[in-house]
């Protein structure tokens, strides 16, 4: 397969207005989102969201209750899940366990009436294509975990299909094997170039592979945007709350000016007609401030409550004048930890007046 | 310390002065001889009800009419073609019930495990049912059915369907009716076991792969179902062997099976002897059954419930 081949062959996806609903429960709400062409989009949530579901509206294994599904230009919406074309990878891997790992790659070719040949070839690419050269002839609990998830990947790439759809396939193996798989997947995409639909309830691996983060909750679209505009300026709190730390401030807006304590913040934006706003504080983009108040940063000045390390880094927690606790986070590095206050000690935090990010206060919905 | 000091001294530790070293080893001693003990009354009842009386089975079986030792009763067995027609009589059955079970079955237990919970244990008590009648009501409510002037008869010429009574008792046809009857849930039960055990992402990997339903269902879900069909067709065929009343009543006499030829010579010609060596012929020709399904089928998978899953 070159680099370009697949790439042109990829289809964009376009959801519109999907709607499952499982007694009174909407397990899908009116959700409608685009997939680029080649793209590589992740749907976060956490369990029970929906994004699983959309998931499998996507493969044809759940039935929505009205709403269209178009795989290009072709609407696929009452397609059968055999006639769609999507190739899937299975939070289980679902390897056929009567089959050893060739016959499990080569079963979607044989169904496409391969001659044996090419097949063959076929499926000792695929092999390679994920690194498992060679172990065709292995039976599938002989397999390690980190090995199950390259066959499944290789049987749902063999086809060549056109869209690639991931239900959580990294969620079953340790955390050093799946941050390498994860940097792994993500440049098989860049050289496969289908269009991914990827499935996670980790924000990290979120953030680590995609082009674009769909975040779902309560089978509602919250918010798509790239990894970083996701992180740095959450559309709502639960979109802060559930991607990364964060810390909310309740802030007083009054005719265009924010305030805390009396003083007047800089903000990153400009608050935009909502009643209510918190500022959310991420802890690893606070910092210690002593003597000159620097430039473009907001103050705010607390006591330190609690102190703990971590490893790489430590956790910090301030209580603030009006009692909230906010958490900072920072590297163990010697020169660093010689500056952080003892607990019980008063310490002023700072914070650059870009990361002062205003979530309007909705609760854990949007507006 | 030398290098070689310090490579022996932890081992002389171990098996010299570690702490509590005797007591734990009396203490796992202990907790066999418990196991031990919580086996022991099944150990007790299966050597007096099953082992010491296959034991006597196997001497008596050698013992001639006069208390020698002979092998008269064995040479009776091969040298009489009416034994003959027993044992094949008894294949005859055994072989067709299991077949038509696993016929009729497999289906059941196909419709049983795509029903949702409650439908499916709602079905499965109708399944179960027969299990808590007794054997011999229910071999009698088929003779009641099935006999010349019985229900099914009496319908059947009402409807149209035959003008004269037919046989459908007291022959081969009944025997297998009633056989197939109460052997069917020793079928359904594993197929259905085995098939609620296949997760339902094989079949659903096997349809994004691009299988028909019917593809997904011969390629994927049938060969995964297999070990519970082998593990309830062996069952029933192995039950069917020793059968006994159901044959007796619903045969008249016409389908001889050897658990009946067993009675027969006991009852009638009060031969302990040559009753002794049909057991023996029939526990070698069951016994010989589970070996070749073994050597066949792997049974310690098909009786271990198999493939540990991922």
């Amino acid at each position: 397969m070159s680099d370009n081949q697949a790439r042109g062959e990829a289809l964009p996806i376009y959801i519109s207005n999907v709607t499952k609903t499982y007694g009174k429960v909407f397990a899908l709400d009116d959700v409608s989102l685009d997939v680029k062409q080649g793209e590589f989009l992740t749907l976060l949530g956490p369990s029970g969201s929906g994004k699983t579901t959309l998931l499998m509206v996507l493969a044809g294994f759940t039935r929505p209750d009205h709403g269209s599904l178009k795989f290009g230009d072709r609407e696929v919406i009452l397609t059968p899940p055999h006639k769609r074309d999507v190739g899937m990878v299975f939070q289980n891997y679902a390897l056929f366990p009567h089959m050893n790992v060739a016959a499990n790659v080569g079963f979607p070719l044989k169904l496409r009436n391969v001659p044996a040949a090419e097949l063959a070839d076929r499926v000792e690419a695929a092999l390679e294509t994920v690194q498992l050269g060679g172990y065709g002839e292995r039976g599938i609990d002989q397999l390690s975990g980190g090995q199950k998830q390259r066959v499944a990947l290789a049987r749902a790439i063999v086809f060549e299909p056109r869209i690639l759809l991931m239900d959580e396939p990294l969620s079953a193996l340790d955390k050093k094997l799946r941050e390498h798989m994860q940097i792994e997947l993500r440049h098989l995409h860049d050289k496969l170039g289908m269009t991914t639909v990827y499935v996670t309830h980790d924000q990290r691996e979120a953030l680590t592979m995609s082009d674009r983060i769909a975040v779902i909750n309560f089978g509602k679209l919250m918010q798509l945007d790239e990894p970083r505009t996701i992180y740095d300026f959450p559309a709502n709190t639960f979109v802060a709350d559930f991607i990364g730390e964060s810390t909310f401030v309740p802030v007083s807006v009054s005719g265009g000016k924010v305030s805390y304590d009396g003083a007047t913040l800089k903000t990153a934006m400009k608050p935009d007609g909502a009643t209510k706003y918190n500022l959310m504080m991420r802890p690893e983009r606070l910092s210690f401030v002593s003597g000159r108040k620097p430039k473009d940063v907001n103050v705010f000045k607390g006591t330190v409550s609690e102190l703990v390390f971590q490893g790489e880094s430590f956790l910090m927690y301030a209580d603030l004048s009006d009692g909230t606790q906010v958490a900072v986070r920072g590297a163990t590095q010697k020169d660093a930890m010689a500056i952080v206050p003892e607990v019980g000690k008063p310490v002023s935090l700072g914070l650059h007046k870009d990361d002062t990010v205003l979530i309007p206060d909705t609760g854990d919905m949007p507006a | 310390m030398s290098v070689a000091e310090s490579l022996h001294a932890p081992l002389a530790v171990r098996t010299e002065d570690a702490p509590n070293a005797a007591g734990l080893k009396s203490d796992a001693a202990k907790e066999r001889m418990q196991l031990l003990g919580l086996c022991s009354p099944a150990l007790v009842l299966v050597t007096i009800t099953m082992v010491l009386p296959v034991i006597w089975l196997f001497y008596l079986s050698f013992l001639s009419d006069e208390g020698t030792f002979s092998l008269e009763h064995y040479h009776r067995l091969t040298a009489s073609k009416a034994y003959a027609r027993i044992f094949y009589t008894t294949f005859q059955v055994s072989v067709l019930t299991t077949l038509i079970c696993v016929v009729i079955g497999y289906p059941l237990a196909y419709f049983l495990a795509q029903l949702p919970r409650r439908a499916a244990a709602l079905c499965m008590i109708t399944v179960l049912l027969p299990f808590w009648t007794s054997l011999l009501v229910r071999t009698y409510a088929w003779l009641v059915l099935l006999q010349r002037k019985g229900l099914v008869n009496t319908w059947a010429i009402e409807l149209g369907l035959w003008d004269e009574p037919i046989k459908i008792v007291h022959n081969l046809n009944g025997t297998l009716i009633g056989m197939v009857h109460i052997m069917l849930p020793f079928l359904v039960l594993p197929v259905y076991a085995s098939m609620k055990a296949i997760d339902t992402d094989y079949v659903k990997a096997a349809a994004n792969l691009g299988a028909s339903p019917i593809q997904a269902f011969w390629k994927v879900f049938f060969p995964l179902s297999l070990p519970g069909l082998f593990a309830g067709a062996l069952i029933v065929f192995v039950l069917c062997l020793g059968f006994f009343v159901t044959p007796a009543v619903l045969g008249g006499g016409r389908v001889i099976m050897v658990a009946m030829s067993i009675t027969d010579t006991i009852e009638l010609f009060f031969n302990w002897g040559a009753a002794s060596a049909l057991g023996v012929v029939l526990l070698v020709m069951t016994l010989g059954s589970l070996f070749a399904a073994s050597k066949l089928l792997n049974l310690d998978r098909i009786l271990g419930g198999g493939r540990g899953g991922h």
